[in-house]
């Protein structure tokens, strides 16, 4: 079998905790199925975190420091067809949907996303399990060789220590690109900082109206609390970005992670789920947050936040 | 810059989802289905940039089951034609096949800007925007906000972890999965949606059957086992927040 692909995303100067996740699975993979781990960067922020990887071999993608779409696809599929991979591994972040989909159409390969876990089987195949349907259902898909599989970050944990140091090669990527990087935009914080708060008062969907948000303001004043919020609420234009929790959010750790009305998406519980407590109130028991919660109800959450407010001694 | 905006519908989460006998696939005449929440939210940003910039926004969806209403609710929301993909096939259509489908008449239709959601409940075998950008060989971006019109070029916003972003600019014809319009998709009463199928027409196009594509197969699905799952509290709001509050007071958690 050609060797596993690994394809590096960086993040504030560091490789990502997903891209580990990823090299640590593939070095386990293809030792059984004896191959070779090649890991591919973008931009040459990325040259310390491949030298380091612990893959066999790894290309370095230069040009712009920053990832650009196109010329990051290019480079992956240069990689391919180089390489004749029997495995390419991404992390399912906007790195991995851009180019997981995109790199396995173009190259007839068949593709594999939302993948949570991957194992081995005899003959140079694998197998994957992925969550679908809001993480609602589970697939398990058998992967030929030759796939290419987005993994959600935190699937598995990444080896603590890497030994050795990976050849790095520079590739020449050819052509011009139709896409160019205008700027690159940090996170704004915001007034609050919710990463630093002890206990997080967190709404979804299920606050239904931004009138509702009144009621969460003032549980999350008698508690101490910050206001956060999963994704439907800052697409909702009712709460800014810099109080979303989950993939495209932020990660938060909290003593206590308060869901009301959130469903519990896979994007959701990946900027969550290592809460120390969790207490979901959502209306479908089935909801997948009941999954990651310590503690969850059934109830009406905007008849519960008055009377969970009152009993705090706030908002008389 | 005319916009094609594909929209579909998928099995609608509040509903039980029903497996079929097999075990690998879902009971599809049982559920019911919804429009893709991101297919709605590509159609927002569309229809702004139409009215920011004059684009012509054409809503497209491929004839696997009962697409006409999404596609007359389009045109109520300001789109100007709507596009119906018809052929021999079903839900059951893998969105590899999909994909390859929709390229197909893409290819030839002389669209600038491809706008689609940015995902959607059932795209186990890859993000249709990534697909089809790899198959017409078209730049292609997801997770994308913000989408604006520049000289014939396309700006845009891409999303990362960790609220990140970066701003780009592409030539066309380019293909965009978009995560959220710059405002909330628009409403249209019920009514107007009934006006605009009696006025308006669907425009049919015959498309090809389906394709054979590389597919990584569906060997089992099932609910998740739960690794865990939370304690329930039973009762009302009442008796609800007493727990909680027990369980502030337990935790040393009350201010």
């Amino acid at each position: 079998m050609g060797p596993i692909i690994v394809v590096v995303e960086m993040q504030s100067d560091a490789m990502s905790p997903a891209s580990a996740e990823l090299l640590s699975r593939a070095r386990q993979l293809a030792r059984a199925q004896s191959t070779r781990v090649v890991a591919l960067g973008f931009g040459e922020a990325a040259r310390g975190a491949l030298g380091s990887s612990g893959a066999d071999d790894a290309f370095l993608a230069a040009g712009a420091d920053a990832y650009v779409p196109t010329q990051a696809e290019a480079a992956l599929r240069q990689v391919l067809q180089e390489t004749a991979a029997g495995l390419v591994l991404l992390p399912n972040t906007t790195m991995g949907m851009d180019l997981g989909a995109a790199t396995a159409a173009a190259e007839g390969r068949p593709m594999v996303a939302y993948a949570t876990s991957l194992a081995a089987v005899e003959g140079g195949a694998f197998k994957a399990t992925s969550q679908v349907y809001g993480g609602k259902l589970v697939a398990e898909v058998a992967v030929p060789e030759g796939s290419v599989v987005t993994v959600l970050p935190g699937s598995w944990p990444a080896d603590e220590a890497v030994s050795g140091t990976t050849p790095v090669r520079d590739l020449v990527v050819a052509g011009e690109s139709p896409m160019e990087l205008v700027r690159t935009i940090e996170p704004d914080t915001g007034d609050v900082d919710i990463t630093r708060a002890d206990v997080l008062v967190s709404v979804g969907r299920g606050i239904q109206d931004p009138d509702n948000l009144e009621l969460a303001d003032e549980l999350a004043e008698a508690l101490g609390a910050v206001v956060s919020c999963s994704r439907p609420v800052v697409d909702a234009g009712w709460l800014p970005r810099a109080r979303q929790v989950g993939k495209s959010g932020q990660t938060v750790k909290p003593k206590l992670y308060l869901a009301l009305g959130i469903s519990g998406a896979p994007e959701h519980l990946q900027g969550m789920k290592d809460s120390e407590i969790i207490v979901a109130i959502n209306s479908d028991p089935t909801a997948p947050i009941f999954e990651v919660a310590h503690y969850g109800a059934t109830c009406d959450i905007l008849e519960l936040m008055p009377i969970l407010t009152e009993r705090l001694g706030g908002a008389d | 810059m005319r916009i094609a905006v594909l929209v579909k519908d998928v099995p609608d989460l509040v509903e039980e989802l029903e497996l079929d006998e097999s075990g690998r696939g879902l009971a599809v005449d049982d559920l019911s289905y919804v429009p893709s929440e991101w297919d709605d939210q590509a159609l927002e940003e569309a229809l702004l940039l139409k009215e920011a910039s004059g684009a012509h926004v054409s809503a497209v969806a491929l004839d696997t089951g009962d697409v006409d209403n999404m596609l007359y609710t389009a045109l109520a929301k300001g789109a100007d034609r709507a596009v119906k993909l018809v052929g021999d096939y079903d839900r059951t259509l893998p969105g590899r096949q999909r994909a390859r489908i929709l390229a197909d008449y893409l290819a030839g239709a002389g669209y600038d800007l491809v706008m689609t959601g940015v995902q959607a409940v059932d795209d186990l075998d890859g993000q249709i925007a990534g697909l089809l950008g790899g198959m017409l060989g078209w730049p292609h971006a997801s997770v994308v906000r913000d989408v604006a019109v520049d000289s014939g070029a396309v700006r845009f916003v891409q999303e990362y972890a960790g609220g990140r972003m970066a701003e780009f600019r592409s030539s066309t014809p380019l293909v965009l999965g978009v995560q959220a319009a710059k405002k909330p998709p628009r409403y249209v009463p019920i009514a107007r949606i009934r006006q605009v199928s009696r006025s308006a027409a669907l425009e049919e196009v015959e498309a090809g059957g389906s394709p054979s594509e590389s597919l990584a197969a569906i060997e089992r699905l099932y609910r998740p086992e739960a690794q865990g799952h939370a304690t329930m509290w039973d009762g009302d709001a009442e008796q609800v927040a007493a727990a909680l509050v027990a369980l502030l007071d337990e935790q040393h958690l009350r201010s």
